[in-house]
């Protein structure tokens, strides 16, 4: 096939550039357009989040998270206060458990929304998926704002609970957004769904082998995408899910399509849960009687939710004082990252930027 | 590219967008047309009440960027401390709210409004009277239900967006 | 057939045209430069503002509507905008070439305008082999395009500059073919003869020339999906990566027009030019051109990239062949049936791109997947 031996050449892909989802360099050696070596550069966005979290107290570190994955704060919240509590052993109210797992549903449409939107648009659909995403995003969004205040960085839950109850009328604008998303995920669907461009360009691109998935953790939509059934939601249960209906969407192939599809479908699964956890919610406190500083007895814990784009864990190391003493954070979009080489030589340029597309990362939780 | 669906999918997509072309646009024009911020809103300011605060520092402490300054006396006739200076860089402010949460007189309150840029980086340390309650400056219904009843209700664009599909 | 006119000698026409005005050859030649120069920059103007405001509306949100009525001068504060800006040349580039290729690419554009007919007769030069005067015309911009990314020194511009001579090569190819099957129902090359022809517009008696001529047109000025050489998501800007200022707007103004180029053409060969009732003839012409120009912007919209070996497989594979196949029975008709009805040929060539499209999608497979390295 390759009749003509051209003369490797080193194209940077990044830092600066629109498809590589933040500050992330790929320096890609190429022969012509096709990829024979890839070297993935990161470290851009390293704030040193792990070291800041050693010096502010149990409370003040929830805003911080928020910027790790700042497009799915909320479950970044969720992890780290499920650690806490793990750590000191602190117990929540039922309507706040309720309400944790919609809000962490909600935002895991919200993730997957811009995922698969960014995804398409490095496929070249001209911004209209992406758009269409983020109109949907922005009636979550709206949401959150009503219950936290912010669009972005919501820092709303607390260790034993939440900030504030759920104002009067946010459950009928969910109530409404639940029924109207459907709708709007089956168009989506079939804008681009079967789209044969598209077809072409994502399947069997990318495949990324169940082994080499399993081998590299991968986790969340890119592991699930490669055929592993694995999801923390049903593995290891946290909070009040083994309490609710839902499957658990997989892939066969492993490919940019696949992975597409699964983030897709997971956005059905989760209204699904978001509908059983509405019928379910019970009245009550927001939150148990915590101390404004938390000191959790010496010891350590690890929490982990499965957070959009993979299992997203904190690992706190207390010696009974009121800020940890080592956090560690284990970022789902680091590690999915490690496999980008692997996925990555052999096809096109243009086929990179749609194989770093689909594995979905957030520059801020890959640096931390 | 395979075309053994005879291009099906390809015309699919394309009502699709030809009928959001019919369909209203969601855009809002800011400067005309402002939609209502949350009553929780966290906005780009903090607003002080000089009466509530008994300078015990505590939003300084929760802080966890270190955006506050307070210097308090003792005044030995009133028998409590005096503000002598509550200052605040809002350059490095988060928002993230937990001054507000922690206080435990009520005297701190997160500003309504969102347009409160500076031009000057001086401009952005606050001190005093200058963060005082006022027209401009109205105080958000964060961690304060009271207020949050009386401000005007959230714009929500999953009402807006009427039609079904 | 009997639906072509005896075609009257495109040589004729030339000799007389100038006594239509008042000064004779010359005020004919300046009038038509000046109206075709202001008919791009309009035409682009236009077609900047349908593709923003439509695109806009089609994703569900409002488009630029700030400047002037409904933002209609939004070109106007862009271009301004534009050419008070800085003109950069890389310091490692090759400042000559980098100076001259956006002339190169914007100069053939006005240039082919010269043979498109707004109206009966009234265009710059009614040449004997106008279509053909088109298609070598259009080749030059690529030339420019080479330039371009070879003298900005930077590899996303050399990368985009070969992608796109890759596909200006290619898709060339299957125009010509298309073009050369119309060329078979008129007898003439010239634009004028093309356009008095069409009773009924060539779209109905040549639907499979008009869908290779609309693919490979797309491929041939970049618009998606085949607008891999400027890819913005992978390739930034492509070939236009380093210019900025005054050479940028000429890039801009040589894409649209580039645009308009391809819609007029597809217009005068396919759709009747400037033939149609009620209104005015060039106002026909402009509809016309208007509503090419959507279906550009509507599929722009809606649909991905394809991959460069995709590209080149479905110019070489799909459309080559086909356009082969559409020549051959195009001229067996025109031999076997000379006298046949219109609407009868309409149906027998509708149901034969049908079975033609369909038959070729179920052999082919276009592209490749991974290159083992």
């Amino acid at each position: 096939m390759m009749a003509i031996k051209t003369e490797p050449f080193v194209l940077n892909i990044g830092p600066v550039h629109p498809s590589t989802h933040g500050v992330f360099r790929m320096r890609a050696t190429l022969d012509g357009e096709v990829i024979v070596n890839l070297e993935p550069v990161f470290g851009y966005l390293h704030r040193g989040i792990e070291k800041l979290a050693e010096e502010r107290t149990y409370t003040g570190i929830i805003p911080l998270t928020d910027r790790l994955d700042y497009l799915a704060s909320m479950s970044n919240n969720l992890a780290y206060v499920l650690a806490v509590e793990k750590l000191a052993g602190i117990s929540i109210p039922e309507r706040a458990e309720y309400l944790r797992v919609i809000i962490a549903e909600l935002q895991r449409i919200a993730s997957h929304l811009i995922a698969v939107g960014a995804f398409l648009n490095d496929c070249g659909a001209f911004f209209t998926p992406f758009l269409y995403m983020f109109r949907e995003r922005e009636k979550i969004v709206d949401l959150f704002e009503m219950l936290s205040g912010q669009r972005l960085l919501y820092n709303y839950m607390r260790i034993g609970g939440f900030t504030q109850d759920i104002p009067d009328e946010f459950l009928p604008a969910l109530d409404k957004f639940v029924k109207q998303m459907p709708s709007f995920i089956d168009e989506y669907d079939y804008l681009l769904k079967e789209n044969e461009i598209l077809l072409a360009r994502a399947k069997g691109v990318g495949i990324l082998p169940k082994e080499l998935a399993i081998n590299i953790s991968a986790s969340g939509p890119v592991l699930r995408a490669s055929g592993v059934k694995w999801d923390i939601r049903k593995v290891d249960p946290y909070s009040i899910y083994d309490r609710f209906e839902f499957d658990i969407p997989t892939g066969t192939a492993g490919d940019c399509y696949d992975r597409y599809r699964v983030r897709v479908e997971e956005m059905r699964q989760s209204l699904r849960i978001i509908r059983q956890a509405m019928e379910q919610l019970p009245a009550g406190p927001i939150r148990s009687e915590v101390p404004h500083l938390v000191r959790p007895p010496a010891g350590e814990a690890y929490g982990h939710i499965e957070a959009p784009k993979g299992e997203l864990g904190f690992y706190l190391v207390s010696d009974n004082s009121i800020a940890p003493y080592r956090c560690h954070i284990r970022a789902p979009s680091l590690l999915n990252l490690t496999a980008l080489r692997d996925m990555m030589i052999g096809w096109k340029i243009q086929d990179a930027i749609i194989i770093f597309g689909s594995i979905d990362i957030t520059m801020g939780e890959v640096d931390r | 590219m395979k075309f053994e669906r005879y291009g099906k999918g390809i015309a699919k997509g394309l009502t699709v967008t030809i009928r959001h072309l019919l369909r209203h646009p969601v855009t809002a024009q800011y400067p005309e047309q402002r939609l209502n911020v949350s009553r929780r809103t966290r906005g780009n300011e903090l607003i002080w009440d000089k009466e509530k605060c008994t300078g015990c520092a505590t939003c300084a402490k929760t802080c966890p960027q270190g955006v506050i300054h307070i210097i308090t006396s003792v005044s030995a006739e009133e028998n409590k401390y005096v503000v002598e200076k509550f200052e605040m860089d809002t350059g490095y402010c988060i928002s993230c709210g937990l001054c507000v949460e922690a206080c435990p007189y009520e005297a701190l309150f997160m500003g309504y409004a969102f347009e409160r840029a500076k031009y000057q980086r001086g401009e952005l340390v606050q001190a005093d009277e200058m963060l005082l309650a006022s027209a401009k400056r109205r105080p958000s219904g964060y961690m304060h239900p009271e207020i949050a009843s009386e401000l005007p209700r959230q714009t929500l664009l999953v009402e807006r967006i009427t039609e079904e599909k | 057939m009997a639906i072509v006119d005896s075609a009257p000698t495109a040589l004729g026409r030339l000799e007389t045209l100038p006594s239509d005005w008042p000064v004779g050859f010359w005020s004919h030649w300046g009038v038509f430069t000046v109206v075709i120069i202001a008919f791009v920059l309009l035409m682009v103007m236009g077609f900047i503002w349908l593709e923003r405001r439509g695109m806009g509306r089609m994703q569900a949100r409002l488009g630029p509507n700030r400047a002037g009525p409904f933002g209609l001068l939004q070109p106007v504060a862009d271009a301004i905008k534009v050419l008070l800006k800085e003109n950069i040349t890389p310091a490692q580039g090759d400042k000559i070439v980098h100076w001259l290729a956006p002339v190169v690419v914007f100069a053939p554009t006005l240039m082919i305008f010269a043979v498109v007919p707004f109206s009966d007769g009234a265009l710059l030069a009614d040449l004997n082999v106008g279509i053909l005067y088109v298609v070598a015309i259009s080749s030059i911009s690529a030339l420019g395009v080479f330039m371009a990314g070879w003298a900005s020194s930077n590899k996303y511009s050399l990368v985009g500059a070969m992608r796109n001579i890759a596909a200006v090569v290619s898709y060339e190819i299957p125009l010509v073919v298309a073009i050369a099957s119309v060329v078979l129902l008129t007898g003439s090359l010239s634009m004028n003869d093309i356009v008095l022809a069409q009773h009924i517009p060539f779209i109905l008696l040549q639907p499979l020339g008009f869908l290779i001529f609309f693919i490979s047109g797309c491929a041939e000025i970049n618009r998606s999906p085949f607008d891999l050489m400027e890819a913005d998501s992978e390739l930034v800007a492509g070939f236009h990566i380093e210019y900025s200022g005054m050479r940028f707007a000429m890039f801009y103004l040589a894409e649209y027009s580039e645009a308009v180029i391809i819609s007029a053409i597809i217009t005068t060969l396919f759709l009747g030019g400037w033939r149609g009732p009620v209104l005015p003839p060039w106002l026909w012409f402009i509809v016309k051109v208007f509503i090419v120009f959507f279906v550009m912007v509507w599929t722009r919209t809606t649909l991905p990239r394809v991959r460069i070996d995709q590209l080149m497989a479905l110019a070489w594979k799909f459309l080559f062949p086909l356009a082969l196949i559409n020549l051959f029975i195009t001229g067996i008709e025109l031999l076997t049936w000379p006298e046949a009805l219109p609407w009868v040929m309409i149906l027998v060539n509708i149901a034969i791109t049908a079975v033609l499209v369909l038959l070729w999608s179920k052999f082919f497979k276009l592209g490749w997947g991974r290159v083992e390295v």
